[in-house]
């Protein structure tokens, strides 16, 4: 970093009386459908805030439930085979877990004694069974991530196989519960390039470990959307309930499936930067397409109890429209995207499955019709309800909802977009500006362009990835946060600005000056706000 | 001449077939290394068998332990269940005895069930007999068939077997309505389901 020069400022201004102008953000809205969120303060409060158990009396879906619900008794009698049957399916889980327990155990001593019996004629999938903390492959992964139970029990390793790694878990156990008996928390460990940091929650503590460029606040926002991630297959009502019940409870029985989603998280929050800004992105339409789309839901989907239908077209958002008064959190938005990523069987059949939203209500799950409006499977269609029982009435609504956006050519646009990239660089016409990052804060939404030369390779893709991990952190450092950071680097230099109404991210070639790049990003500014009805979900719907 | 309809639904231990099943019957095709089934899919397929026709609306369930709690919302009010075990797994098996007894006890009374041991192919891994299998059917007055997703063997066959053994459409009719899926009408049958979702208010 020695030949590297910063300059941060709060306002930058220099003799030749380049500014930067700080007007209204392009993309910005009153009407907003997700809830704006900062991209990264606010998960520390979080922190702190859930850290105390929580008492939920009644969520939102509880709320929601109540409202359309016109028979209070009958709302007492479900509450109450609703306990009953939750407890007999606990109690039949915990007898079978105590064998399979068993199994793993003896499974484990079988194995090793194979294999110190027979060290030659190792097991066929060597690759993944070898992959402990001994093997130089293991231990050169860029980042590992651990979850276990505060009884040590492991639950989940990015990395091999977990039952391989007890010793390990029990150390960073121990490490969790020596630092807690003197009533303090541990946060982070920096050894050499390792950062080791600590997420720990109720029942659960995950640990990640990265020598790469993700700062320990950025490994804490990938740890709280893992441990969301599980929350939204079990419920934070059921995983106190399991934990209550039998503190060394293995909770991979109740995962098992289900490590794909945490697997996918990963790799997706290492490319995806709607992450890093806890933002999404949208697919580009032109407004009035996009209007059209959401009016067909509005007029065909118009059933009780559906709190959010929203449509999705590779990983990019084309359209929700929501319940009056409830909003979706970003984070959701992406535990969303990610099911719709990770799960090739949506797109063999009609789906109707629980999933828990953990920013909206933590305690209880929705139920998602889950269905591709057309043949390739690229546009998917999500309806959220807290009525269990709809499936058929939802499936009617998709029909029509289909047959509308057949006839007024609504899929055609859809792919059409999607077919053509979204856009080029160029098309904003702004020498030496090499790729950016805009992030509208009213609306959490953000738009980039497409990545061209020279980040076309995937070693280069990470490498720009990391510089905007990088930007991000120092503009969002705790200790000293910044609102404008100009920085040159080797290969490139980079500006960020943060505002009441945006967060931007560009990078310039080597070679450009602060007022040129000054130059460049009000220029920026002007084609996103050309551009903003084209990229950005500006109005809200509501049914 | 009139469409049955039939609710159906497929029960068993995860990794047993109970996707290629459906897929075979309702695309015929297979596709090997299907990925688990998250919640549960829904299908239909129209079906002639002696001059009536059945449409079979299929809900193909996931075998998955998280979802175990959620089976109750497909088997009730369904007319027939196929439960699938893996002949060359006996542990699936034994699911399918703990299957056939939660059906007996919370499932419409004159349910058509039947047993399906699926991968019959893999003759050289079986570990269920199927005279095992066939004894402890006739005992509980289930179908039995053993089935190959892959070949197709008995596939059809097995769901022109359920549609021979469904009681007559119009002595069942009135049970029928009061298992119907849009049961939000249905006050009655609403109030012993779940408030709306599987997480509990404390």
């Amino acid at each position: 970093m020695a030949e590297t020069r910063e300059a941060e400022q709060s306002q930058i201004s220099d003799p030749d009386g380049e500014e930067l102008m700080e007007k209204n953000a392009p993309g910005d809205s009153k009407n907003s459908m997700l809830i704006a969120s900062d991209s990264f303060e606010n998960i520390d409060i979080d922190c702190v805030e859930e850290f105390e158990i929580k008492k939920h009396k009644g969520g939102l879906i509880h709320q929601i439930v109540k409202q359309t619900s016109k028979e209070e008794q009958d709302e007492v009698a479900k509450e109450n085979d609703d306990q009953n049957s939750a407890k007999s399916d606990l109690s039949i889980g915990e007898d079978s877990s105590e064998d399979q327990g068993e199994i793993f155990e003896t499974k484990d001593i079988a194995e090793a004694l194979d294999e110190t019996l027979n060290p030659g004629n190792g097991p066929i999938s060597s690759h993944i069974t070898d992959e402990d903390v001994n093997s130089p492959e293991w231990r050169s992964q860029r980042k590992h991530i651990f979850i276990f139970s505060d009884s040590g029990k492991p639950v989940y390793s990015r990395y091999g196989n977990e039952d391989k790694l007890v010793t390990l878990f029990g150390v960073m156990q121990a490490l969790v519960s020596f630092i807690q008996v003197s009533g303090d928390v541990i946060r982070s460990i920096i050894a050499g390039e390792h950062r080791f940091v600590f997420l720990i929650r109720e029942h659960l503590i995950l640990v990640g470990v990265s020598n790469g460029t993700d700062s320990t606040q950025q490994v804490l926002m990938q740890l709280t959307y893992l441990y969301n991630q599980v929350l939204s297959v079990l419920t934070s009502t059921s995983l106190q309930k399991i934990y209550k019940q039998r503190r060394n409870y293995d909770l991979r029985r109740q995962l098992s499936g289900a490590e794909k989603f945490l697997d996918s998280l990963l790799n997706m929050m290492e490319t995806e930067p709607g992450f890093l800004l806890g933002a999404v992105r949208c697919l580009p339409l032109e407004s009035t397409v996009r209007d059209m789309i959401a009016q067909s839901i509005v007029q065909h989907a118009k059933v009780k109890d559906l709190v959010f239908t929203l449509m999705i077209a590779n990983s990019q958002l084309v359209t929700l429209v929501r319940m009056k008064k409830y909003y979706l959190h970003p984070m959701d938005l992406h535990i969303i995207i990610n099911l719709i990523n990770a799960a090739e069987s949506f797109k063999a059949a009609e789906s109707w499955t629980p999933i828990c939203l953990p920013k909206f209500d933590s305690s209880g799950f929705l139920q998602a019709h889950i269905s591709y409006l057309d043949e390739d499977c690229q546009t998917c269609l999500i309806l959220l309800t807290v009525d269990r029982e709809s499936f058929f009435t939802l499936s009617e609504c998709k029909n029509r909802i289909q047959e509308r956006l057949v006839k007024y050519n609504g899929l055609q646009a859809i792919s059409d977009s999607l077919r053509k990239n979204s856009y080029s660089i160029q098309d904003c016409k702004i020498s030496d500006l090499r790729h950016f990052l805009y992030k509208s804060k009213s609306t959490a939404q953000y738009t980039s362009p497409e990545l061209e030369a020279p980040y076309l390779t995937q070693p280069e893709q990470e490498r720009l990835f990391g510089l905007y991990q990088f930007l991000h952190q120092r503009i969002h450092s705790l200790s000293r946060p910044l609102k404008i950071l100009y920085h040159v680097g080797p290969y490139e230099t980079l500006l960020g600005w943060v505002t009441q109404g945006f967060e931007l991210y560009a990078v310039f070639g080597p070679l450009v000056t602060k007022p040129l790049a000054i130059n460049a990003i009000n220029k920026l500014l002007a084609y996103i706000k050309r551009e903003e009805n084209r990229l950005f979900i500006l109005n809200s719907v509501t049914f | 001449m009139a469409v049955r309809e039939v609710k159906l639904c497929l029960l068993g231990d995860s990794g047993v077939g109970k996707s290629s099943i459906v897929m075979r019957f309702v695309k015929d095709a297979f596709k090997e290394q299907l990925e688990s089934t998250i919640g549960a899919s829904f299908m239909a397929k129209r079906l002639v068998v002696n001059d009536s026709t059945f449409l079979f609306q299929i809900w193909d369930t996931a075998g998955q332990e998280k979802y175990r709690a959620l089976a109750p919302m497909y088997y009730r009010g369904a007319e027939a269940a196929i439960v699938v075990y893996d002949v060359t797994r006996e542990p699936s098996f034994d699911s399918v005895k703990d299957w056939v007894k939660e059906l007996k006890r919370n499932g419409v009374s004159n349910m058509v069930i039947a047993i399906a041991g699926n991968k019959c192919d893999l003759e050289d891994l079986r570990e269920v007999n199927t005279k095992d299998a066939q004894e402890y059917s006739d005992n509980i007055g289930a179908i039995f068939t053993e089935t190959s997703a892959l070949t197709a063997v008995n596939v059809p066959e097995l769901f022109t077997s359920i549609a021979k053994k469904l009681p007559d459409a119009d002595v069942y009719e009135p049970k029928r309505q009061g298992s119907r899926v849009h049961l939000r009408k249905n006050q009655q049958e609403a109030s012993q389901r779940r408030g709306c979702c599987g997480g509990e208010k404390s």
